[in-house]
């Protein structure tokens, strides 16, 4: 299991939002993937769900050129609200299921549970921090190679975030399966990485593995993302 | 996040530390079985892969061992605990050298504020 971004730009209308990166996720890892706002973080991960597409280059899963059919072997949690309103815990959980046939209802249920999620209530009376349990329990119930989380922490509380870790870590198949995290949260999400990659503004300032940057550099992975950062501004 | 770790020292370093530090407080039983790297990857809130490594380095350090399709052990080697708890206390003395040297404390007075320190906490108690 691979997924590769080979010689990819992707420019929007006005701007261009990917230069020529390069990178190649294998399974088995989690991969950390942070850069400031607008630095391409959630583009990565688009372009590997087939949402959008690159201007140049390639995206490869396992061999073949992503397309929108791809979305059936990647999970993606968007950094948005993507729940019906209307519906209930338990409707949701049934409509992606009818979208996905990589959809494990059962994981999905024990996921439920884990969080405390009440299967009953609707969206529109849950509370952000159980829509954001919903949410990760819709991205991690699948059994697809691919797992990207789109700020999975994100106006989360400490509790929330610590449980959301857990079952990130309890969930998800590492022998099969690669997780990508795009997220602001570094120091927080450092002890769940394998390897940590930088963006900015399009760029891949560099990749790392997190156990090394400590034992060869000294440094954390935000030591690293600031240093990184600054020498890349002082250009 | 359930554990914090300093910045600069490796997250499997840490968590070895933290595990023989559990086994000479009696907080992990010798001759006990250690959680499994999946469940103690779940409950610290770390990569497994890193798990997996601070368990390899504690299975080379001679503090557990696997046993084929039973899990890992931790030893019971009195000999060997000792040895490590005096490394730590080593470790320890020395950060706290180092520390007063930074501030231009001298031997002397270091010894003598360790003295009324614990004179002072023996009063407290």
């Amino acid at each position: 299991m691979t997924i590769k971004l080979r010689n990819v730009n992707k420019g929007f209308v006005r701007e261009v939002a990917l230069q020529n990166v390069n990178l190649t996720f294998g399974k088995g890892k989690i991969y950390g993937l942070v850069g400031p706002n607008g630095s391409g973080k959630s583009t990565i991960l688009k372009l590997m769900t087939g949402l959008v597409f690159p201007s140049k280059g390639e995206v490869i899963l396992n061999g073949q050129v992503v397309t929108r059919q791809s979305a059936e072997q990647v999970s993606y949690l968007t950094e948005l609200d993507m729940h019906y309103e209307g519906f209930t815990v338990t409707e949701t959980i049934n409509y992606v299921a009818s979208q996905f046939k990589s959809f494990n209802k059962k994981k999905a249920e024990q996921l439920l549970k884990t969080l405390k999620l009440d299967p009953t209530k609707k969206i529109k009376k849950l509370s952000k921090g159980n829509r954001g349990r919903l949410k990760l329990v819709t991205a991690l119930a699948r059994d697809t190679d691919v797992i990207l989380l789109d700020e999975p922490f994100s106006g989360l509380d400490p509790m929330v975030r610590e449980e959301t870790v857990k079952s990130l870590l309890q969930y998800v198949d590492l022998e099969n399966q690669v997780i990508i995290i795009a997220t602001h949260e570094i120091a927080e999400i450092e002890p769940l990485l394998d390897e940590i990659i930088v963006l900015y503004y399009g760029e891949v300032l560099g990749q790392e593995n997190v156990e090394i940057l400590r034992e060869e550099h000294g440094q954390s992975v935000l030591d690293w993302f600031k240093t990184t950062i600054r020498a890349r501004e002082d250009v | 996040m359930p554990k914090e770790f300093q910045s600069s020292r490796p997250i499997y370093m840490q968590i070895v530390d933290q595990i023989i530090i559990n086994i000479l407080q009696g907080k992990q039983r010798r001759n006990a079985k250690l959680l499994s790297v999946r469940e103690m990857a779940i409950e610290m809130g770390v990569n497994p892969n890193t798990l997996q490594r601070a368990y390899g380095e504690l299975e080379r350090m001679g503090v557990v061992e696997t046993k084929r399709g039973q899990g890992t052990f931790v030893v019971d080697n009195p000999n060997l605990f000792e040895q490590l708890r005096c490394n730590m206390q080593a470790e320890i003395v020395g950060q706290y050298v180092e520390e007063m040297k930074k501030l231009g404390v001298s031997n002397s007075e270091m010894i003598n504020l360790v003295k009324s320190f614990l004179e002072g906490d023996a009063y407290d108690h």
